[in-house]
């Protein structure tokens, strides 16, 4: 009854034109860049392991993602550093 | 030498073939010499639109197999004897052309004709790729949904891997009501996602159903909205600068009330 209301008054509720453009942004960066949601999955696991061997990363803070300006994509990683691993340096 | 059009869009039930029809009736009005070509074969349609479907003698098959010559196969329009039709055929598959020989077939339309536009077939595949192969200019169709934008992202970047740069984007079937309720995408939004340019904005109109019962083109209906949205990109299309047709829904009661009370 009250989203009647407000429907009639024409409050907004969340329109479904944006849920439509949302749902597109998303689906179209992975369409542009033909990479699918798993395989972007063993990239980012391939990642972490890579930087590992070098670094402590604090993986649950880690964001990574493909973005898209326009017609390009990027990949976009913010990784935190927990710490240097000190056998690397030792290592060269 | 004149110049190839394709038209496409990717999803099917967008209205590739109501524009096909009407851009060329439109130039046909214009004055120049056009051939709509259409190369759905095995589900053609563009010879019922266009209200020529009694008069196929031969297709586009029978012409790049050299069954017939060119000339023989074009159909000539009722209402403009400068309009022509290349029939698909209806009993073979997307196989029965090969890009090259479209190339080849477009090449020869481009000296006879100023314009010829091609209807393409729904999907991405062969049909899709014959379509495409001898166009100078690519118009892709969308409506205001989900499914069809991101078909016509995929399309875009199919058209600019194959050399056709600068596709023009025309927004088909837009209802105005729903836009103004946040029920649709509007026009920017579309534009926002795809990022091409606009050659024009079709609204939804029964003037298209009605126009296609009859087998003509709304496009020389001069009480149709639809038809009015059509001249306007046929004028583009010859490179003049039309504004956009005004969409906005007249102002209602509720409207009125609502900016009285201050809910505006």
């Amino acid at each position: 009854m009250l989203e009647f209301i407000s429907r009639i008054l024409g409050k907004e509720t969340a329109s479904s034109k944006s849920l439509a453009k949302e749902r597109l942004r998303l689906v179209l960066v992975h369409d542009r860049a033909s990479i699918s949601p798993a395989m972007l999955n063993r990239l980012r696991e391939d990642l972490v392991q890579v930087i590992s061997n070098y670094m402590e990363i604090d993986e649950s803070a880690l964001e990574f993602n493909l973005c898209q300006d326009e017609r390009d994509v990027a990949l976009v990683a913010n990784i935190p550093v927990i710490k240097m691993k000190r056998d690397y340096a030792a290592k060269c | 030498m004149g110049e190839v059009i394709v038209v496409t869009s990717g999803k099917g039930g967008v209205g590739k073939t109501t524009t096909s029809a009407n851009i060329g009736t439109g130039l046909a009005s214009a004055g120049f010499s056009v051939v709509l070509v259409d190369t759905d074969i095995g589900l053609r349609n563009l010879d019922v639109v266009m209200g020529l479907e009694n008069r196929i003698v031969y297709d586009l098959v029978d012409v790049t197999s050299e069954n017939c010559r060119l000339k023989q196969a074009l159909i000539k329009d009722k209402r403009f004897p400068n309009l022509h039709l290349l029939p698909a055929a209806q009993t073979k598959d997307k196989t029965a052309v090969s890009p090259e020989q479209m190339k080849a077939l477009a090449e020869e339309l481009k000296k006879e004709f100023d314009y010829a536009i091609i209807d393409c077939p729904a999907g991405i595949e062969q049909g899709f790729r014959n379509a495409i192969a001898g166009a100078d200019r690519a118009v892709v169709v969308c409506t205001p949904e989900v499914s069809s934008v991101r078909d016509a992202d995929r399309i875009i970047g199919l058209l600019e891997a194959a050399d056709l740069k600068n596709p023009k984007l025309i927004i088909n079937r837009i209802r105005p009501q729903m836009v103004k309720r946040g029920d649709m995408m509007d026009i920017d939004d579309i534009l926002d996602i795809l990022a091409i340019d606009l050659i024009g904005v079709v609204p939804e109109d029964e003037s298209i159903v009605i126009s296609t019962n009859r087998g003509e083109p709304c496009v020389m209906d001069k009480n149709s909205k639809a038809g009015e949205a059509y001249r306007r990109i046929t004028k583009r299309i010859q490179g003049e600068e039309v504004p956009l047709m005004n969409l906005e829904v007249p102002e209602g009661l509720m409207d009125k009330l609502k900016k009285l009370i201050g809910l505006r």
